[in-house]
């Protein structure tokens, strides 16, 4: 009951921008902070046996490829925020996200063919994890170009949220890929049945750089969501103005033509 | 019931018929498969290697470039909204447009296989293997890019902007489909293994299609 009403309070989008103006430069704050520690940590870390110092791409490379997936999913519940509820944030967060989301997979599949080179002897490998990280990446692309494609804000996220549910379906594929076909990519080692095979001084500075990432992203689709709400209400205010000058000039005129107001009501 | 078998013959004789456009799709797999031997160079033994992804690749270009006609006619001549306003489910009316669609589209794919399978220097077997892949596949291929093509029809200018939706889905489809033929072919893995997540892919789509373009159709004919 609780959790509703919050939801419902921020549905106002006034209330929402109040909230997250206070909110955002202590979330900003401790982003930076965890950011430092985190490379820090990071940088201290030791060598690996097997690797040397090219391990620490891990550092950069596993929260980037997690957060590809999550953002994916926190879009998938943004989107039955729009067709099930009608929530009018949920679009406003589902459109914020997902160039947020391309950007991070397209850093996971830089910082990996960059870690590949020197472990795999390749840049790129047509293996599985590889190649449904990279149809993610296209999907974030394609779902960005269909935000753009519809005009009205509303229409576009609901055709957005049907594609991003159905592309949902990809994500359990992207996890489950290194266990499912045994290809380059290692398998799961930090989150898995049994405990972590990770040794401790690896695992700190990934879960720090996790967190500090998680942060990221949270401070910058609150952010850009800020900014779609107050790009929607530039764009209603131009509407309005528009529909007065068409109206004052067909006043002038005397003309008769169609209903000023269509245009400041669609 | 008879609502939907109507919807489905009438489908298929508009495709079939003068500018239905369902068979500029075997022409489009034809023209697609004779001009690779022009881009690989015409050595047999490399074209019957590359045969199934060639006649894969064929089929999926084709289908696709037939799907922009699965819902954009209704949509102009206003038959669309009859069918989404009718009492008929129309996650039903989906799935029966897009059956006819693939009775009418696919269908003619797989039986073109053959021939197109001499052209590219493939034995028996093999033509055999693809043309069952085919079979098992295009339902899949047909079921999700209904998703694309119902998202296409609510934008209006929305037909370039399919492809890129509808391909990133069909990626799966194109693996296991070529997966099985070259299993078939040379080994070593198993036909059956592939082949059989190829059939659950399309019976996945067939579930998830007509709801999703129904969704999408509903939300944006408002």
């Amino acid at each position: 009951m609780k959790l509703t009403e919050t939801l419902t309070d921020l549905a106002n989008p006034t209330r929402f921008l109040a909230l997250t103006a206070r909110i955002l430069p202590w979330l900003a704050g401790v982003t930076a902070i965890l950011l430092a520690i985190g490379l820090y940590q990071s940088a201290m870390a030791p060598d690996d046996y097997q690797q040397g110092a090219t391990v620490k791409i891990m550092f950069i490379h596993v929260p980037n490829a997690w957060l590809s997936m999550f953002v994916w999913g926190v879009m998938s519940v943004a989107a039955l925020g729009t067709l099930v509820w009608r929530h009018p944030l949920a679009d406003v967060a589902a459109k914020a996200a997902a160039p947020i989301g391309a950007a991070f997979t397209f850093l996971a599949l830089v910082t990996g063919s960059l870690w590949g080179r020197p472990m795999w002897g390749t840049y790129w490998e047509w293996d599985a994890r590889l190649t449904s990280v990279l149809i993610l990446f296209l999907m974030y692309l394609g779902l960005m170009a269909l935000w753009r494609a519809v005009e009205d804000p509303s229409r576009a996220a609901r055709a957005a949220a049907v594609l991003t549910l159905v592309g949902a379906i990809n994500i359990p594929i992207i996890k489950f890929s290194v266990d499912w076909w045994n290809t380059l990519h290692q398998p799961a080692s930090v989150l898995r049945m049994g405990g972590s095979t990770l040794d401790k001084a690896f695992l700190w500075p990934l879960l720090v750089m996790a967190i500090a990432f998680s942060l990221l992203f949270i401070t910058l689709h609150l952010a850009a969501m800020r900014n779609e709400i107050l790009r929607r209400r530039v764009r209603s205010l131009q509407m309005m103005q528009a529909s007065r000058i068409a109206f004052t000039s067909e006043a002038g005129s005397g003309s008769q033509g169609t209903a000023p107001n269509e245009i400041g009501a669609a | 019931m008879s609502a939907l078998a109507a919807l489905i013959r009438r489908d298929i004789r508009i495709a079939l018929r003068v500018g239905g456009g369902a068979l500029i799709g075997v022409l489009f797999f034809l023209t697609v498969t004779v001009l690779m031997p022009f881009a690989v160079g015409p050595d047999l033994a490399l074209l019957s290697q590359l045969g199934p992804a060639i006649l894969w690749l064929g089929a999926l270009l084709a289908s696709l470039l037939t799907l922009d006609r699965l819902f954009t006619a209704d949509h102009e001549d206003g038959s669309l909204d009859l069918i989404v306003m009718s009492r008929t489910p129309l996650e039903l009316a989906c799935a029966a447009k897009a059956l006819a669609h693939w009775i009418a589209a696919g269908l003619p794919l797989i039986i073109a296989t053959p021939v197109l399978g001499l052209l590219l220097n493939l034995d028996g077997t093999a033509t055999l293997a693809v043309a069952a892949t085919l079979l098992a596949g295009t339902p899949a291929l047909t079921f999700t890019g209904m998703i694309g093509a119902a998202l296409a029809v609510t934008l209006h200018r929305g037909g370039l902007l399919l492809a890129v939706l509808v391909l990133p889905l069909s990626i799966p489809v194109l693996i296991f489909g070529v997966a099985a033929s070259q299993a078939a072919i040379s080994g070593p893995l198993p036909f059956g293994t592939p082949f059989s997540i190829l059939c659950a892919l399309s019976l996945a789509s067939l579930v998830i299609g007509p709801f999703a373009a129904a969704a999408s159709l509903r939300h944006g004919l408002d």
